[in-house]
């Protein structure tokens, strides 16, 4: 089976951010493998471990990027692609993403790609069904199971904390919920191993992408961190009495009950 | 210039979701006084087309068809695009919800168009809108806009953007017959794990529990008092990890972002990646043994005890004033 994860590199979930110039700074923080794109890095490798094949693992960023590749490759992924816009894509969007995405994966004939259902930095769960509908194929987002059966495919996926049971087939995308799979830390032979795997670096130019192709269709104007909230109220005295202070309060005072 | 707006209007369990006529106020200011047209998809629905009038949709249009029974990307996607082609929209607006999410990407590549997603506020009107959203779950935010002409196409969290106010108006309520095939998958059933029917995404009131609710009968107050409030118990990810509850329930940057108007945090010690999921509730009380716990920082009520005096205490005193 050809195995196909599309990874993106982020923020730790425990980075606080700071804003200056307009933007996020970026310096000091500590990235990782987006960690909804992990559970789709553990749920390639278990598919490619009962089905044969092989997971490649893409992603769309600079040579730092080249870190996290290599903790998938270390995961047990075979190979890596990093699509290096470093020097081409100024400024990049969800259709930017989906659109060198899918022009990598037209050839690949790819029988199964794997995604996060969400990035945790922009949070917009677009790029993924964005590139099964330029590839024309099905997708499936949220998934917290996935069972192959020669050509079916059985997927539970979460809609809103109830769980949908379908069937679809291959070709198809992917994109993974939490619940999916416990992800693998990466085992010190595996490290070893990965540093020797490919690790191929594409630009633009290699998928014969102009930079006009992959203009981003939208514009963020401002980045700003929310007002602080100012120190609320701890209350005081006996517990019975704080709790109807408290209904109290919610009831005159913030006016919510 | 003003412009035409479509609306994708969603039932559940048979009536139409809150964030819909938040859907139809939001295309309000986008369309600059132009027309707003809601869409509803699915096996019978027209029943529900004048409460979107009533809400403020200018008209409605409706795409009956069997294999609209149950949402599919397909499905939906054949008979979205069939009233497009019709209507010729200049902006279109989702609900950020499990429906609005699948479906919004592939109409948007489609269209070859910018999707602004998860929009909580919109800023100016018309031409002149510009959309915030949050990002590093709600760790901070943008303000985004269309780089250039297209179709302008955001999806809205619930609970954020105000209805407009219910009135008795008319509106044209007309169907679209749209030939739907070649359906890639097949639903072949739905599992409730939610309770009560109250989604998190859209709960006016979340009951939270952490590690401090100990065990999985430790929910059963927190549930008791969500009840009586209306609203639904939500988990940090301790919790989750702990196998107290289902992965469902968390709240976090890693689970559900929510914006509730009262957001009870009982046991939770406010880990950052907790906190990226809730600190824009309205108000925010915390419940927590431990005096120092970073939950007290973001909450607007702290009472600092063992949520399982707390807790019942609380469900009490509501009773007795509500």
């Amino acid at each position: 089976m050809n195995i196909y994860v599309l990874v993106k590199r982020t923020f730790d979930t425990e980075e606080k951010l700071v804003v200056s110039g307009g933007q996020i700074q970026e310096d000091g923080a500590e990235f990782i493998i987006n960690p909804y794109d992990e559970y789709a890095i553990e749920e390639a490798i278990t598919v490619r471990d009962a089905h044969g094949g092989e997971v490649t693992v893409v992603t769309i960023g600079d040579e730092e990027a080249e870190k996290q590749l290599r903790t998938a490759l270390a995961m047990g992924a075979d190979k890596a692609v990093l699509i290096n816009t470093e020097d081409d894509v100024e400024e990049m969007d969800q259709f930017t993403a989906a659109y060198i995405l899918a022009e990598y994966l037209k050839d690949k004939e790819a029988d199964l790609i794997l995604a996060g259902n969400v990035a945790i930095d922009g949070g917009s769960g677009q790029v993924g069904p964005r590139v099964a509908d330029l590839l024309d194929i099905n997708y499936v987002t949220t998934i917290t199971s996935l069972e192959i059966e020669g050509e079916t495919v059985k997927i539970v996926r979460d809609i809103e904390g109830d769980a949908e049971e379908l069937e679809t087939s291959l070709p198809l995308l992917v994109t993974a919920q939490q619940g999916l799979n416990e992800p693998r830390y990466p085992s010190l032979p595996g490290i070893m191993k990965a540093k020797k795997k490919p690790l191929e670096e594409l630009e633009l130019d290699d998928l014969d992408i102009e930079e006009d192709d992959v203009e981003a269709k939208t514009e963020t104007i401002e980045v700003y961190l929310p007002p602080k909230k100012q120190a609320g109220r701890i209350l005081e005295g006996e517990i019975p009495s704080q709790v109807s202070e408290l209904v109290s309060l919610l009831r005159s005072e913030a006016k919510v009950i | 210039m003003s412009k035409k707006v479509l609306v994708l209007g969603e039932t559940r369990e048979g009536a139409l979701r809150n964030v819909s006529f938040e859907a139809i106020a939001a295309a309000k200011k986008i369309s600059g006084g132009g027309e707003v047209v809601a869409v509803l998809l699915g096996e019978a629905v027209s029943e529900f087309g004048n409460e979107l009038v009533a809400y403020g949709a200018d008209r409605v249009i409706t795409v009956e068809h069997p294999h609209l029974k149950s949402y599919t990307s397909d499905g939906y996607g054949q008979a979205f695009m069939a009233v497009v082609d019709q209507e010729q929209p200049e902006a279109i607006v989702f609900g950020h919800t499990a429906v609005g999410k699948d479906l919004s990407p592939k109409i948007a590549s489609k269209l070859k168009t910018g999707l602004i997603s998860d929009v909580t506020d919109i800023e100016g009107e018309g031409d002149d809108a510009v959309f915030i959203r949050p990002i590093y779950s709600g760790k901070a935010f943008e303000k985004v806009k269309l780089k250039e002409d297209g179709v302008v196409f955001i999806t809205v969290r619930p609970n954020n953007i105000a209805p407009l106010e219910r009135e008795e108006r008319s509106g044209d309520v007309s169907s679209l017959s749209v030939d739907i095939t070649n359906l890639r998958t097949i639903i072949k059933n739905v599992v409730r794990k939610s309770a009560e029917g109250v989604d998190l995404s859209e709960a006016k009131v979340i009951i939270a529990g952490g590690r401090g609710v100990k065990s999985k009968e430790g929910f059963e107050p927190l549930q008791e008092l969500a009840d009586l409030l209306g609203g639904a118990v939500g988990a940090s990810r301790g919790a989750c990890d702990a196998d107290y509850c289902d992965y469902s329930l968390q709240i976090g940057q890693t689970g559900k972002v929510v914006t509730p108007d009262l957001y009870i945090a009982a046991g939770i010690s406010g880990a950052i990646q907790h906190m990226a999921g809730m600190s824009n509730s309205k108000v925010i009380v915390a419940i927590n043994k431990d005096p120092e716990a970073n939950i007290f920082k973001v909450a607007d009520y702290g009472i600092v005890g063992d949520l399982f005096d707390v807790i019942p205490l609380l469900t009490e005193e509501f009773k007795k004033v509500m």
